[in-house]
Order: C-alpha cells, then structure tokens, then sequence
C-alpha cells in the first residue's frame, strides 16, 4: 500500500520533474497535429520512433546496468516524430536508434555531447535523400500553440533551462530583427521569419535539454548566443532552411569548453524515490541523486 | 496480325510496370481539367532544379502593344547570353494541363445484372495568356552597372547591378521603367542581398521579323543555392491577390516551401454529376474557400507526380525533348545510367523527373517574404482530382432495386453536402443547379413512383 505521505511525494514529484511537462506538450502537439492541423504525421512513423527509441535505451540501459528510465528517450523521440520527415520506415528507425545510441557512444567528461534527437535529425537527412525537416510546415495556430507552452513552461518554472531558451530566442530575433533593418525591410518580414514551428520547437524543447547544455547559467547564454550566430549564418548565408537544427549539431563540441571555463554543477533529474537509487562511480548519467531545488 | 498482338502485350506489360509504384492504379476516366486560365491576373513559371542548378522558365502572358512590355525580376548571379533561351509556349500550356486539377467519372451499374458498363467522356479547355510591367529606352549612370546585354530572340536583355536602390530606381525610371512607386525599398533590400536584375524588352524588329502575336516565354539557367523566387516587387502597390503557378520540376521528388506552409488542395471528393459542365466555376470556387479558410491567400498543391506516368492523364506526360527544352539537364546524362523500366507507351526508358504544381495566391500583406523552396525526399503521389458517380438509370426490377435506390440518394445528398463545404454554394443553390441540370437528380423508389408525381407540399421546402 502507499501511504498518504507517499502519494504526496509522488504527486509533487510528478509536478516537479521538467520532462512530464516537456512529455505532455509534445504528445499533445503530436496529437492535435495528427487530428486537427493535418501535419501529415502517419501512424507507423509515430510508432517507429516512439518503439525504437524506448528500445534502444532498454538494451543500453541493461548493458550499462542502469535502471531502465523511458522519460529521456520519449522526449527525444516525440521531438524527431515532430521534426523529422520521411517516407520509409526504416529511416525513423534509424533516427531514433542513432538519437540514443549518440548518449552512451559519443560521451565527453561524464556528459554526453550531443542532444540525442538532434543528432539522429541531422545525421539521418544528411544521409539520406529520403529524409529531411520541413521547417515551413507549421499553421499559426500550431505555431501559437507551442509559443504558449513553451512560456507557460518558463513561467511555472517546468522548464529548468529556460534561460538558454529565452536568451537563444532573443538573440536569434536580434540578428533576424538587425538584417531586416539593415536590408530596409518591412517589419513583417522578421515578424513572419519568426512565426515558425520548428523554431519555437527547437527553442523550448531541444536546445533547452539541461544534459547537452553548458552547466552554469552565463555558459548556457554565451552558448545560446554561438547557436544563434551560427544558425543565423547557415540560415542567410548558405541559405539552408534547417539552420538552427544544424547549428546545435555544429556548436555542441564547444559545451566542454564552456564548462571548462564556466565551472557549476552537472545537473540530476528529480528522483522518484531517491533513498531506493544507489551512486555508482562515474554514473553521472541520470537520476542518482536528489536534486538540489 | 502476330504483330499488333505483339505490340498490344507489350504495351501492357510497360503501363503495368510503371504503374507498379502506385497503389491506386484505377482513378477513374478523366472528365475535364481546370486550367490556369480560370484564374485571372495568374502567372506560371517552370522551376528546374537539382543540386545548385536553377533553369527558369517564365511565362510571358502580355497581349498588347510590345513596345509596352517589359520586365524587371531580381536574380541570384550575373546572366549572360549563353544563359537565356526564348522557349516555346506550347511547353508551359502542355505542363500545365498534364499537372491540372480533374475531373473523373465512374458508372454504376445495374444491381440486377452485374454488368460492366464504363463510359468516356473527355472535354478540355481552351488556353490564356496574361503577365509583365513597364516601358523601354537606355542610358546609364547612377551607380548602376550594366553587366551584360545581349538579345535572345525578340527580346533585348541587360543584366544590372546596383550600389544604391534610389540610384537603380532613377535608371530605370529615366530609362522608360514604369517602378511602381514605393518599390525603391523593395530594390534596395535585393541590392543588399546581392542580386542581380534581369531586365528584358522587346526588340521590335526581330518581333515583327519573327511575327505572331504573342510574346514566347523566356528560360534562364543559373547555379545558386538560392532555390526562390522573387515575388515582392510584383506585391508593391497591387491590389488584390494574384495567382502564380508553379511548376517545379526535380530529380529527387516534392518541392515545398520552407517559409510558408504547403496545403494539399481538397482531393478525391464525390460531388454531383452536373458539376461535370461547370467544373471550372467548381474548380474556381473550391480553390477560394479553401484559400479563404486560410485567410484568403496560400500555397496549395494541386499535383505531385511522377514524370512518367498519370493517372488519370488529363494531358500525356511530357516528351523527353520537351523536358529537355524546359531545361530538365539530367537527362541528358541518361544515356549512360541505364534504367530498363519503360514508360507508359513504351517509347522511352524511365526518366528521373518528379513533377510538383504549387498554386500560390498571395498578397503583400500575407506574403511578406519572397518564396523559398526546398526539395525534399516525397515521392508520394498526389493529385487533385474530384468524381463523379453516374448513378444506374435504367429499368430495375429486382428486389435489390429498392435497397440500391436507397443507397444511392443517401450518396448523393451528401454529394450535395461535400459540395457545398468545399464551394461554399448554398445547398438550395445546387439542388436548383442539379434541376436545372436535368441530370443526376434522386433517384425514386418504386413505391413513389406507384404514388406518381410527388406532393405539391414538397417543393416548398425543397432545401430541408
């Protein structure tokens, strides 16, 4: 039986965890996709991020001893289902299946370098003519949809890192806002530049991922500010509509750098019943101890 | 005799492979297309693309006075002479009715006696023309620099750049360019983008040496990664909405854009069967409201498709030399990769060509933006295309009769309700339209047409 006190725990702690919240806004997003705005998601991409993704993590979990933990790896894969278009099966899979596999192969004092779901985005429609991120295919109402959540995250504090997310949207309106005046633009040009899904979406749930992001605050902004140049330039420069997906790729082995010079501590996800987890040495990935808030 | 049989098996055998990649083979007999004309102050281009390779065709839609005619469009990298070609008309009308939206028909047979009764009909439309700007005359100055000029047929082309936007509006206006005002700005944005301007009038002599009435589309060929097109100097100071179509021919597959969103149009929808001689009012109709639930304005895909094949065909898919005129490069190389799997017809081997027509209504408001595409991985095939279901008229006598009739009205009332949801035409307004018609109109069970003519009451309230 679980006591009263128990329950309690359990529910503030659902509260408490970002993931829920990020898991809940994009399965809900997904869903009013698929029903309402017609994103023309099928069924059997859904399924094979969602499935290869949670397996993925299953096996690798079992080999490295870990506890088998699927909030991390549903993230990563409802931010592919979202982001990613294809038309064959097996390159979802294979999305998914980089995504989290790039967490336990490709590691770097202790942290993983790469956001999983923006690693296995990026290699599989670089790869493959069959794949590829449709930056455009957002209606206003989505769009608006997202922006709402992604400051109600802020706002109730779900998201933990929204200072990487706002100071990343801030700095990337700037440069958009700044070429448009240099170019004697009309403002609703950088207006409409900015009324984009995928970037909202990659603004509050990708690269607000505390894992693949510098540890201390002044790190985080610095490093939101390199993906907004570099994403800029590939945006205007080389005129390559996923600009800011391939920034994040590109700038993610800099992060050590960042931590090196901008010294905190490595951020934990909330534990559910944090007396039952036991520290192993060197296993810093996920849920060992209780967090600091 | 052997021969033709020959020839007959072979033919089969090649329409089955091509149409192997397909899971609806049968799409019914084509009807009618709804073509470009329908929508006025529209223009089309073609877009060839592959890698960093652009071959642009233009439409030239002006009638009128060619010394009248002229046009001014924004281009990624100096043009020079070897990069223009003068095209054939023919080539955009025949792409644009092999893309166009269709019509189908489907017969119902007798429920008595199941037997096959399948009809053609085949009706097309007839071809407009419409497009361009300002005037003509030179000189120079200004910090304009004039890169190349050169003449293409009957046209006389420059290729400018510019340091400064009121600088390039001064030349042009002092050079008979009608700029509309307001467009300086528009001119400077590009000038800072470091575009080129593609300038072309007519050459009066070579117009009257050649003769003919219209002016032929103009095609030029570039490598830029800028995969766009130029859409706001034609948005400053016009009113309204304008149509563009867009033809976007690739190796790979769907063209879409990267900066608005790409809507598929209403497809596969049943409507009644008068709709057949007024599908181009349908066609108008259901193209506005889909936009206007949109806001008025949009990028709609009307038809995405493999360059082999069609089905149905509201036009046959275009000849090798015909893409090749168009600027469709690959196939050139083709001779070298060979692919064994014949086209429809069976005259030549496959070719890597993925058609996609993109219909834009726009406005500077809604389209702040020039128009950036991207070519993705879609192979998927997609067309608009709309049906119709003949229902069976004929003598039934059978007790599946009743049953059939029943069914069939229950069809098409809601043929009247999808109808009305994709025009926005009242219900009341086609069921007049379906009476006065006198075809497709409710089929009467046995019992109503014992009792005879139906109740004065009935007409009253015909739209319940």
């Amino acid at each position: 039986m679980i006591t009263q006190s128990e329950k309690k725990s359990i529910l503030s702690y659902l509260l408490k965890d970002p993931r829920h919240y990020q898991i809940g806004v994009l399965g809900s997003l997904i869903l009013l996709g698929v029903f309402h705005f017609a994103f023309a998601l099928p069924a059997w991409h859904v399924m094979a991020c969602l499935g290869s993704a949670l397996t993925t993590q299953f096996i690798a979990d079992k080999i490295t001893g870990r506890p088998f933990d699927p909030r991390s790896p549903l993230i990563s894969a409802l931010s592919l289902t979202i982001l990613l278009r294809t038309g064959s099966v097996w390159l979802s899979i294979a999305a998914a299946v980089l995504a989290i596999s790039s967490k336990y192969l490709i590691r770097f004092q202790g942290k993983h370098l790469f956001n999983p779901a923006n690693f296995g985005l990026v290699v599989v429609a670089l790869l493959f003519s069959g794949a590829w991120i449709s930056p455009g295919q957002w209606g206003t109402a989505p769009i608006f949809a997202i922006l709402l959540a992604g400051l109600g995250g802020v706002v109730t504090g779900k998201a933990k890192r929204w200072d990487v997310s706002l100071s990343f949207l801030g700095f990337y309106a700037a440069l958009i806002l700044g070429r448009a005046l240099w170019l004697g633009d009309p403002l609703t040009i950088p207006a409409h530049q900015l009324q984009n899904g995928a970037l909202l979406i990659f603004t509050f749930f990708m690269i607000s991922d505390p894992k693949t992001t510098p540890n201390a605050r002044i790190g985080r902004v610095v490093y939101a500010a390199l993906v907004a140049a570099v994403g800029f330039t590939i945006q205007f420069g080389f005129y390559n509509s996923a600009g800011i997906i391939l920034a994040l790729i590109l700038t993610a082995p800099t992060v050590p750098l960042f931590d090196r010079i901008f010294q905190d501590e490595l951020y934990q996800w909330p534990t559910l019943f944090p007396k039952f987890q036991s520290s192993r040495k060197g296993d810093t990935y996920e849920t060992v101890q209780i967090p600091a808030e | 005799m052997k021969l033709s049989k020959y020839l007959l098996s072979s033919a089969l055998v090649a329409a089955s492979l091509s149409f192997a990649p397909s899971a609806n083979a049968f799409c019914g007999f084509y009807v009618a297309k709804a073509d470009t004309d329908l929508f006025n102050q529209s223009s089309k281009v073609a877009l060839v693309r592959d890698g960093d390779r652009t071959v642009i065709t233009m439409a030239n839609d002006y009638i009128g006075d060619p010394t009248e005619f002229a046009m001014v469009i924004p281009v990624p990298t100096v043009i020079k002479k070897e990069q223009v070609h003068v095209s054939d008309s023919s080539l955009l009308d025949h792409l644009d009715a092999y893309t166009a939206p269709r019509l189908v028909e489907y017969f119902d047979e007798n429920p008595c006696e199941m037997r096959h009764r399948l009809k053609r009909f085949s009706a097309s439309a007839p071809v407009m023309m419409e497009s361009a700007q300002a005037d003509t005359a030179r000189d120079q100055a200004l910090g304009v620099t004039i890169e190349e000029t050169f003449s293409v047929g009957e046209y006389d082309i420059l290729i400018l750049s510019a340091k400064e936007s009121d600088g390039l509006q001064s030349w042009l206006t002092e050079n008979g360019y009608k700029i509309p005002d307001g467009a300086e700005r528009t001119l400077g944005s590009y000038i800072k983008q470091d575009m080129k301007f593609f300038v072309a009038k007519v050459n009066l002599e070579k117009k009257a040496d050649m003769g003919g009435e219209m002016l032929r589309p103009i095609a030029v060929a570039y490598e830029s990664p800028k995969f766009m097109l130029p859409i706001r100097l034609g948005t400053v100071n016009a009113k309204g909405t304008q149509d563009l179509f867009v033809y976007a021919l690739t190796r790979k597959g769907k063209v879409e854009t990267t900066n608005y969103r790409t809507h598929k149009i209403p497809s596969d929808k049943e409507v009644p069967v008068f709709v057949k001689d007024q599908f181009g009012d349908f066609y108008r109709d259901m193209y506005k409201t889909s936009a206007k639930r949109e806001g008025g304005h949009g990028v709609f895909m009307e038809y995405a498709w493999d360059m082999n094949w069609c089905d149905p065909c509201a036009a046959d898919p275009l000849s090798d030399d015909q893409l090749r005129e168009l600027g469709v490069f690959w196939l050139n190389d083709r001779e070298d990769d060979i692919r064994p799997m014949p086209r429809r017809g069976g005259k030549s081997m496959a070719k890597d060509v993925y058609v996609t027509r993109l219909h834009v209504r726009y406005d500077a408001e809604s389209f702040p933006e020039d128009l950036k595409f991207k070519t993705t991985g879609d192979r998927g095939n997609f067309q608009g295309r709309y049906i119709l279901r003949h229902a069976y008229e004929g003598e039934m006598n059978c007790p599946e009769a009743e049953d059939y009739v029943e069914r069939v009205n229950t069809r098409k009332e809601k043929e009247i309700k999808t109808l009305a949801n994709l025009t926005g035409w009242s219900t009341g307004h086609i069921r007049t339209l379906i009476d006065e018609s006198g075809t497709g109109g409710f089929l009467k069970s046995r019992k109503e047409k014992e009792k005879g003519k139906s109740d004065w009451w009935d007409k009253i309230w015909s739209d319940d």
